[in-house]
């Protein structure tokens, strides 16, 4: 019964979809105050709906209703609470219903956010967003139905993929959705303005905090993701440039180039066509990620269902709606004209260059993904493309992009001068290039690549103190205090975002530089040793979890003669799925991580075993959470409250109380 | 407006290379080696562990290599296509068991009935390394040369029994 009315609850979302899509944006067309106002309940009830069969399918596998499709491929009577509710999100019915849920969070989120902007504006941004829904529950209702009941119920479900009952699991899919839908808002504005012919600098001023927010969580979502590989999949390594890491990360350099140019729209007035294409270009690729993932085009260790017929609407529904929006630029940009000039030396220059770098980059990352497909279908035969490729293609892209993020935040707007910049940054420069050079003679290793990442963190890290020491200098009698104070808060967001890359390179390059690995045979008490830590092996148990089999090795780790610590790798096997894992043991620390895996066991309780000395691994995912701090610390800042606060002063009551509820 | 049209011409190319990409098989993918002798081994047999069942034996003769498991959904599902296979008596199927308990693949065969004159046991997987197995089940064509002529990555089904192998068996029982 209960899985019947979730299934009921999605078509009646379905309705008020139609409704949410359609009214309002004719309403905004001709004026009609009476239909545009129909948008924000239609958003709620949708919300509310949605909401409903999320519980219900959250029910069906709490209650271990096995009579239910979905519950029983995806999970196990043996299988926690825990794991069973992230198993919602555990395929692909389940995260379409997860997709459609976030984007109904992000339409209730823009009712109540977006009192100040005029009502055709709001009536247009949530209409847009509910073609977009509508197009989700259709896709659920017609091809992948989370409620199809199994006649007669199975006894027991053939449990989740033992690969996905982690932790990092749980988080990992909602984060991600979150940015990719949330880019959803973006786009929404985007269309917004283009349908209304207002593409001004206020239009950018509303768009920022929320593609800010958006980008934050498909940060964190990607460096989740990349955690997960890491100690998950246990081969060592974080970043496989598979193609579904791909689609997740093409919409983050999007967003990335997204945030940027829309600083300048804001502050400039300039580049808006630009920016309206990479608003409908950051949507775009997070349609099209779910597209590669969910239709089975591309093999993939992610690879979920494939079934024809669910790719085909996919793509359908992608060229409709990217398809259309584009047409709409096509047809409404060209009379938006192009803003001020700048010189070629100011910081719209640097923010265009960074940009264009982007821009080529995600280029370069889509061509990677797809070159495979489209030679498959040009006849030409199968190939895949490797990391070496990416690793080619992406320093060169990104060394320039370094740069001009150290120089672009000190430049002028408009015209900046060319020897004042290079007064002001030799220093920083000097002190990079000394360091960068010298620092990998004392960590004992020298190469040039080694050499380069170091250079660019140095000089993110040493222009940002330039920077802040600019800023600060500006004596004007005010304490030292004061004057920090002084500093609003989106600048800090943006130094600190700056100084995660800078963080994030340190990492990558100290892992690639200097990480050690070694595989070996293992007797009971025999020893290894890599990076100047001693691991001796006492041997492996026997161990049982809720729904596997485990034998968990053993291994003492001491460092000049100092115990370190115990660690214990565990081979599992999953019964249901019969399918074996290996969970690395990983002792992390903030300047490097011990990693031990266990391979195939040998004869006399003997292992083949795998050990890593990964120095600085974790400065990469810490480089990815500061950049998301500074994320949040810039949508934190004072300009945005006040639109709040004075948006609040001048709504009706009704709806001021339900403001103040989330606020 | 001819240049802002170019980000659509750019998506209309995309999408209809993602169109021609749905109709093709991923899993389709070409195996270094057809055309190449195929790997010996020499292994336990499944029914009786005392005796050896060896590739070499099986010189002169056109037949199938099926990796097969008990734990194995696949297989499960290319089950009674092997059965008919094997009733219409026009190719024989070895069958290799992968990573398998005995008793368990013996459980099975009783179960659902054994498509095969003979299955050999790979326990370790190690023959399975040789010929590049992705997953099972996989099924392997081999000539009267030893020579591998056709691989089958997942379950077989009626079609491309019909439409592939059974040509093929053909060609090369009469070469």
């Amino acid at each position: 019964m209960i899985p019947e009315i979730g299934h009921f609850a999605l078509i009646l979302a379905l309705c008020v979809a139609v409704v949410q899509g359609s009214l309002p944006i004719y309403g905004a067309a001709v004026g009609s105050s009476t239909l545009m106002s129909v948008a924000k309940p239609a958003a709620r009830g949708q919300f509310i709906l949605v909401l409903l069969a999320f519980c219900c399918l959250g029910y069906a596998f709490a209650a271990k209703d096995f009579s239910v499709l979905y519950v029983a491929a995806t999970s196990n009577s043996q299988l926690p609470l825990h794991y069973r509710l992230a198993a919602i999100w555990g395929a692909h019915e389940g995260s379409l219903l997860l997709w459609t849920f976030i984007l109904t969070i992000w339409m209730v989120a823009v009712t109540f956010f977006s009192t100040h902007l005029p009502e055709a504006m709001r009536a247009r941004i949530l209409g847009v967003m509910g073609l977009v829904s509508l197009g989700f529950l259709l896709f659920m209702l017609t091809v992948s139905n989370p409620f199809e009941r199994l006649i007669p119920a199975a006894v027991d479900g053939r449990d989740l993929n033992p690969l996905l009952q982690d932790p990092g699991m749980v988080i990992h899919p909602p984060m991600l959705y979150m940015g990719y839908v949330g880019f959803s808002v973006a786009f929404a504005f985007a269309i917004a303005a283009l349908l209304g012919g207002t593409l001004d600098a206020a239009w950018a001023r509303w768009s920022r905090p929320w593609t800010t927010v958006a980008w934050c969580f498909l940060t964190v979502g990607i460096a989740l993701g990349s955690g997960w590989a890491y100690y998950e999949l246990g081969w060592g390594g974080w970043w496989f440039w598979d193609p579904v890491e791909n689609a997740s990360f093409m919409p983050w350099l999007a967003g990335t180039a997204l945030i940027h140019s829309l600083a300048v729209t804001d502050k400039r007035g300039g580049f808006k066509v630009w920016t309206v294409l990479l608003a409908i270009m950051a949507f775009a690729l997070s349609l099209m990620g779910t597209f590669l993932v969910r239709s089975g085009v591309l093999t993939s260790v992610h690879a979920f269902a494939t079934d024809p017929k669910r790719g085909l609407f996919i793509l359908a529904f992608l060229a409709v709606v990217i398809g259309g929006s584009l047409i709409l630029y096509a047809w409404r940009a060209p009379r938006v004209g192009l803003g001020g000039g700048f010189a070629l030396v100011s910081r719209e220059a640097m923010l265009l260059g960074n940009n264009v770098l982007l821009v080529a980059a995600l280029g370069a990352v889509l061509l990677g993904t797809l070159y495979p497909l489209f030679l498959d279908a040009l006849g030409l035969g199968k190939i895949s493309v490797g990391p070496p490729y990416f690793d080619t293609v992406f320093v060169p892209l990104m060394t320039p992009a370094v740069f001009l993020m150290g120089i672009g935040p000190l430049a002028q707007w408009k015209k900046a001068s060319l020897p004042g910049l290079a007064m002001r940054l030799r220093w920083a420069f000097a002190v990079s290039v000394a360091t960068a050079l010298a620092l990998p003679f004392v960590l004992g290793k020298w190469t040039p690549l080694i050499s380069l990442g170091l250079l660019l963190a140095l000089w993110i890290v040493t222009t940002t103190a330039i920077h802040l020491r600019e800023r600060l200098a500006h004596d004007d009698g005010s304490s030292l205090w004061d004057r920090l104070a002084a500093v609003p808060r989106s600048y800090w967001g943006m130094l600190l975002a700056h100084c995660g890359i800078a963080l994030f390179i340190v990492g990558v390059t100290m892992v690639k530089g200097f990480e050690v690995e070694k595989d070996v045979r293992m007797n009971v008490g025999e020893t290894a040793t890599i990076g100047g830590y001693t691991f001796r092996f006492d041997g492996s148990q026997e161990l049982k979890g809720p729904n596997y089999m485990a034998a968990r090795g053993t291994f003492r780790v001491s460092q000049d003669g100092r115990d370190v610590t115990v660690m214990y790798p565990e081979k599992r096997l999953y019964t249901v799925q019969n399918q074996t894992l290996t969970e690395a043991a990983i002792d992390s620390g903030l300047l490097r991580d011990l990693y031990v895996s266990l391979g195939e066991p040998l004869e006399d309780g003997a292992w083949s075993v795998r050990l890593y000395h990964k120095p600085f691994i974790d400065w990469i995912w810490g480089g990815c959470l500061i950049m998301a701090l500074g994320g949040v610390l810039a949508i934190s800042d004072r300009r945005y409250r006040l639109a709040w606060r004075r948006e609040e002063a001048d709504v009706p009551a009704a709806t001021q109380t339900a403001g103040q509820k989330i606020s | 407006m001819k240049r802002f049209l170019l980000p659509l011409a750019i998506f209309v190319v995309m999408v209809g290379f993602l169109a021609v990409g749905l109709t093709l098989d991923p899993r389709k993918v070409p195996s270094p080696l057809v055309g190449k002798s195929a790997p010996d081994f020499s292994l336990p047999q499944l029914h009786d562990q005392e005796k050896v069942f060896s590739s070499n034996e099986l010189r002169g003769k056109v037949w199938l290599l099926n990796f097969w498991a008990s734990w194995c959904g696949g297989c499960k599902d290319e089950h009674p296509v092997l059965m008919q296979l094997a009733q219409s008596g026009e190719v024989p199927i070895y069958g290799m068991d992968y990573k398998d308990r005995r008793e368990e693949a013996l459980t099975w065969l009783r179960r659902w009935g054994n498509p095969y004159p003979v299955i050999a046991v790979d326990e370790s997987g190690r023959v399975g390394i040789n010929y590049g197995v992705y997953g099972v089940p996989e099924t392997y064509m081999i000539d009267k040369a030893g020579v591998i002529r056709y691989k089958q990555i997942g379950p077989l089904d009626e079609d491309t029994v019909k439409g592939k192998i059974l040509p093929l068996v053909r060609e090369f029982q009469n070469k």
